[in-house]
């Protein structure tokens, strides 16, 4: 293999992971345009959306070990959104709306939290514990294996079926979620929200119900990211969102927090820089390069790359 | 004036002694039994952290998630300073918050230009990567395995007399901590530090020079947290990157938010009160954290000011109250004390 290659492959696994952090990113950005708070259970619900799939995949009559039914893992993802999605409402009327008006500090030290009980919670519960669980292996599903094998035949980069798989997943929510922000009834009020909270309401806007929706979008799309980390990793366990959650962060601000196509941007950045140091300098050192860039970005352009650049006023 | 002053030292200084005595004493008869008393000494190394996190995020008003980094590089470096270079304890532990200070003034600067959320994110990532660099610098920290061996405060063999002078130790550096902060913040300094905390704009209009006391309190801050982290270092004897990961920050942002952003005396009850209600919590095994993150929620919701909010229980004060009373009813002379503010 020559370095084009391999740099090709890597920039793909990159793009994969990207796509992944892309999605986590855009339910912290989302939550954070409209009530600026740093949801730090985002992580932790991406891990509840993780073990809804599990449950669903692993349910009477199937085998446990490979994913062969394409319809059982389009029923996997839409559960775990709804379930994920319901989890992320809860959480929200019940933790963070009475803060509403409270100092910022608090409401994240709420979230941390919430985050905590999550982690914990999920180990407690006897149908999880804390022990890693083998996730089902994406395989012999024939559509998605005659693409990847037919793009290595013609460029000799290898796109295993679950990067195929996320490719098309997190495509298919971007463009859903650009169609409800852009086109819809809901995606204007959540636009107004986030612009003036208070003018919003007053041009009677239900805030509290845009507020909800949000978090459930965001919540769902973290779902979907969870089944897909879960496939590439393959196994589940209380604290895998950990991780991901951060770097999803960054990548969000990275990006420009509060901006929808800079989470994307952001999140594709941070895959592929991880990759790229895995592949190429050290794989210990990924981490550390992620939140690196992080830090150099934000001295350069304190609000990240999409950010709009907000004057303070007196 | 002066004659304040005075008061004011020989009224503190009498107090820590006596707090030490009975304390000490206390250890000594078994009242308080040597599990304790090592909870008791681990309790001041994280009231020595939060009050430096409180100086930075209570006080200035910068919100910290890095401050187990901090902590880390004084652990390592003291550690090093110990069994590398076989300098004495107090020398390392010294040379442990100077190294730290050196990286708390080379993080400060990205925080002139960062508030908020940003800010705190930030710290954050500058915590793992402080983190990662420990894992992978192995010659020197003994990487992911951890570094054993650290010389302890005192290796008599003795249980009781190592608990004690373990503490004494640990008790000396907080009272130290403690002095510095309250001096600090109210001299002219802490003043222009607290006005930043307020209203930045307003503080820099009116002629305080923000960059240069955001730079001074994060220093200030790394400072303490390197001397909490070496002290940290020596009491357990073992350092492992893991146990200043990400959450160990978030520990330390509890103890201040609980004791009240911007009071001494709040972080110093709520760190001793963390520590016991984490050991206490012990008792329910798996359920401890899940427990622990309900409090919290439950805490934020329906307590959110803390325990003491911005304000001090000041022993000076206390100590004068007392005074007045037994002037004003022992004779009617006009107390003498009363004319001196």
């Amino acid at each position: 293999m020559n370095f084009m290659q391999e740099f090709g492959q890597q920039m793909v696994n990159g793009i994969a992971l990207g796509s992944v952090y892309a999605l986590i990113a855009l339910g912290y950005t989302m939550v954070y345009g409209i009530v600026k708070l740093i949801n730090f259970a985002h992580g932790d619900i991406l891990m509840v959306g993780a073990f809804a799939g599990f449950f669903v995949l692993t349910a009477n009559g199937q085998d446990p070990s490979k994913i062969s039914n394409p319809l059982m893992l389009v029923l996997a993802f839409i559960i775990a959104m709804a379930v994920s999605a319901l989890f992320g409402v809860i959480i929200e009327k019940t933790c963070y709306k009475p803060l509403r008006k409270a100092p910022k500090i608090n409401l994240l030290i709420t979230a941390i939290g919430v985050s905590i009980v999550l982690e914990n919670g999920a180990r407690v519960i006897p149908w999880i514990g804390p022990n890693p669980k083998q996730f089902p292996v994406l395989k012999d599903i024939p559509i998605i294996d005659g693409i990847s094998q037919m793009i290595k035949a013609q460029t000799g980069v290898f796109i295993s079926p679950v990067q195929i798989l996320s490719f098309i997943i997190a495509i298919l929510l971007m463009l859903m979620l650009f169609y409800i922000v852009n086109f819809t009834k809901t995606g204007k009020a959540m636009r107004a929200a986030s612009y003036d909270m208070g003018a919003a309401q007053l041009m009677g806007i239900n805030v509290d119900n845009i507020i909800s929706v949000t978090f459930a979008i965001g919540a769902a799309l973290a779902a979907a990211a969870g089944i897909l980390f879960a496939l590439n990793y393959p196994q589940v366990e209380p604290y895998m969102g950990i991780m991901p959650g951060l770097k999803a962060f960054v990548a969000a601000v990275l990006g420009g927090i509060g901006s929808i196509p800079g989470a994307m941007l952001g999140g594709f950045i941070m895959g592929i820089a991880e990759t790229l140091t895995k592949g190429f300098i050290s794989s210990k050192l990924a981490d550390a390069v992620a939140f690196g860039i992080l830090i150099i970005i934000l001295v350069i352009k304190p609000s990240g790359i999409l950010g709009k650049n907000t004057r303070e006023k007196v | 004036m002066k004659k304040n002053r005075i008061f004011n030292t020989i009224t503190l200084l009498s107090a820590s002694v006596i707090v030490f005595i009975v304390l000490a004493a206390l250890l000594f008869t078994g009242i308080i039994d040597e599990y304790n008393g090592q909870l008791l000494t681990l309790a001041g190394i994280y009231i020595i952290v939060s009050l430096s996190l409180n100086l930075i995020t209570g006080f200035t008003g910068q919100l910290s998630l890095g401050q187990a980094g901090f902590m880390s590089i004084g652990a390592y470096s003291s550690a090093i300073a110990m069994m590398n270079f076989h300098l004495p304890l107090v020398v390392s532990i010294i040379i442990g918050g100077l190294v730290t200070a050196v990286f708390g003034l080379l993080i400060g600067f990205p925080t002139l230009r960062l508030r908020g959320d940003y800010l705190a994110i930030t710290t954050l990532g500058f915590g793992e990567i402080i983190r990662v660099i420990m894992v992978n610098l192995e010659t020197y920290t003994g990487g992911a395995a951890g570094l054993k061996g650290i010389p302890s405060f005192s290796d008599t063999g003795d249980f009781l007399k190592d608990s004690i002078i373990k503490f004494s130790w640990v008790y000396v550096f907080v009272i130290i901590t403690i002095v510095i902060v309250n001096n600090l913040i109210n001299s002219s300094p802490g003043r222009a530090i607290v006005s930043i905390r307020e209203d930045e704009i307003a503080a820099n209009s009116m002629g305080i020079n923000v960059s240069y006391y955001k730079i001074f309190s994060f220093t200030m801050s790394a400072f303490l947290a390197g001397i909490g982290g070496a002290l940290y270092a020596v009491y357990f004897g073992y350092l492992n990157p893991v146990m200043f990961w990400f959450l160990t920050s978030v520990n330390f942002v509890v103890i201040v938010v609980l004791g009240g952003m911007g009071s001494i005396t709040g972080t110093i009850l709520a760190g001793v009160g963390f520590t016991y209600i984490q050991e206490w919590l012990r008792f329910f095994k798996d359920f401890r954290l899940v427990i622990f993150g309900l409090a919290l929620i439950i805490v934020m919701l329906f307590w959110p000011r803390g325990l003491m909010g911005t304000n001090e229980f000041s022993i000076v004060k206390f100590v004068r109250k007392y005074i007045r009373k037994e002037h004003e009813g022992g004779s009617s002379k006009p107390s003498k004390i009363k004319g001196v503010k």
